[in-house]
């Protein structure tokens, strides 16, 4: 199993997030990665300055045989949109810890603390493996 | 664990598949691969090279009698008594409606003897429909449980079969839908000249207990060739740009043969006999305009169609379904098969896919999406695109 990133957040929904100078990183993990297999579309359904709410889908990412939703990890203001994952889907497969999806300004500061560490990630990775 | 996966059965290759890696799903009942490497890997090593696939989940059905040709003529759309000895032919089983409950593949094995290949979804179905007909004309044997199947396809298929022993050269000579028993690996088979990836290839039936030596032996002499296991991922993708139907997908018991572009395989006038079950729908059906037709088409826009996706025209208003959809790792586009009003159905039509609230550009196009253009001596003959099997 793919070494979990100690510096990001994760949710259950299989997104990691990264916080630096007050805006979030959102991609998906290796884990997610492993389960869809090669991605050929990623559809990011926002643009900046639209607002998400955590939990609720903000794209779709799609393989050969499955489409999964995209949730915000937490609630806040688009910043900025990858546009780039849309012309280059293998990008995600390649490494997907580089594969930003969207950045958002967090409505609630304290929101990516409560997110999974990677301790807890990793053992909830274990639980959704079987 | 509940009591319907309990129920899951397992092929004589589940340990195989596991030791190899592959995800295993259950799909009709059976644990079965969905992948091992990867969809779009093991897609390409079929079209390359040649790829495994373990189709012993499928049924395997034995009519034998003196008039079990009669039986299984009247239970089928296309002309079974055309057939000569080791030849086979794809077909649709309708009901009295005219609509499919199955798509088979029928093998003469002898005057007196065939076998029905069904999809494993349907083979509890199938084989009532089979043994209520057969009861007091023929005998009724359902093999399934003792017949495993493996599919052996892609241009180095004969390559891997030519390392495998001495019957090699006369299974060479096997024409398009013509088989024959013979020893592979040192095990007696029946070998068909049959597929369902647009590719050459064989699907080899052999004994329940010798599929793991038989798949084993075949994995190891393809290996430096790029012979690849397969699973079901791979299995659609191909499937689908050959633009063979599946069942249960494009074609159910709410289509029939015609609408759904198998009128090649229905046969309103039969040598042997003049009625079958269904004719009189099917009579119905081509004496007018058809209402839909099942369509292959390229999505154009930014999506990807999926199996029961709504189909709108291009003002919005929803006038079909999309039945299988897909990537196609060979093609290099999103297709997809689908219902579409008969005036849509021209190759070149504008429509939309609504991609779960998205609606997405697509135009019908001409099919198979994939058409491969081998022509080595081993290819069967150019003209055989009617070609279909599971």
């Amino acid at each position: 199993m793919s070494d979990y990133p100690s510096d990001l957040r994760y949710t259950k929904d299989h997104e990691w997030t990264k916080s630096a100078g007050g805006e979030v990183t959102v991609g998906i993990t290796s884990f997610a990665v492993e389960q869809l297999g090669d991605i050929t579309l990623v559809s990011l359904d926002v643009k900046p300055g639209d607002t998400v709410t955590a939990g609720k889908s903000f794209g779709t990412v799609e393989s050969v045989k499955t489409l999964s939703d995209l949730f915000a990890p937490i609630s806040g203001k688009v910043v900025r949109v990858n546009a780039d994952l849309e012309n280059k889907p293998e990008a995600v497969n390649e490494d997907c810890w580089k594969a930003w999806m969207i950045a958002i300004a967090p409505a609630d500061a304290g929101a990516v603390a409560a997110l999974l560490d990677a301790t807890a990630y990793v053992a909830h990775v274990k639980e959704s493996a079987h | 664990m509940s009591s319907s996966e309990q129920a899951v059965r397992r092929t004589p290759l589940y340990d195989s598949h596991v030791a190899l890696g592959a995800r295993m799903v259950p799909f009709a009942g059976w644990y079965m691969p969905v992948q091992y490497t990867g969809i779009v890997d093991e897609h390409q090593a079929v079209r390359t090279a040649a790829g495994l696939f373990d189709v012993s989940h499928m049924g395997e059905l034995e009519m034998r009698g003196e008039y079990a040709l009669q039986v299984v003529d009247y239970l089928v759309t296309n002309d079974v008594a055309k057939l000569v000895d080791g030849q086979a032919l794809y077909t649709c089983c309708c009901n009295a409606k005219g609509l499919i409950l199955d798509d088979l593949i029928i093998y003469r094995a002898a005057y007196d003897r065939f076998l029905v290949v069904c999809n494993a979804s349907n083979r509890e179905k199938i084989v009532k429909v089979f043994q209520n007909a057969a009861e007091h004309h023929c005998e009724f044997h359902d093999r399934s449980d003792e017949t495993a199947l493996i599919a052996l396809q892609g241009p180095r298929a004969f390559e891997v079969l030519d390392r495998a022993g001495d019957d090699a050269a006369k299974l060479r000579e096997l024409g398009s839908f013509r088989f024959r028993d013979g020893v592979v690996s040192g095990i007696r088979c029946t070998v068909a000249r049959t597929g369902y990836t647009g590719e050459d290839g064989v699907e080899i039936f052999c004994a329940w207990n010798d599929a793991p030596a038989l798949w084993g032996s075949l994995l190891e002499l393809g290996k430096d060739l790029g012979v690849k296991p397969a699973g079901l991922g791979a299995r659609d993708t191909l499937r689908l740009e050959a633009r063979l139907s599946l069942y249960g997908n494009d074609i159910d018991e709410t289509t029939n043969p015609i609408e759904a572009g198998l009128s090649w395989v229905v046969k309103m006038d039969k040598r042997d006999h003049g009625d079958f079950v269904g004719r009189a729908a099917l009579d119905e059906v081509l004496n007018k305009p058809l209402a839909r037709r099942l369509v292959g088409f390229e999505v154009t826009g930014r999506g990807i169609a999926r199996h029961g996706y709504p189909l709108r025209d291009t003002a919005g208003k929803e006038v079909g379904i999309c039945t299988s959809g897909s990537p196609a790792p060979t093609v290099g586009k999103n297709i997809g098969l689908g219902y579409l009003p008969a005036a849509m159905a021209e190759v070149g039509s504008r429509f939309l896919v609504d991609c779960r609230g998205k609606n997405v550009e697509a135009v019908v196009v001409r099919t198979p999406f994939y058409r491969r253009d081998g022509t080595s001596s081993a290819s069967p003959k150019r003209g055989q695109q009617k070609e279909a099997s599971r």
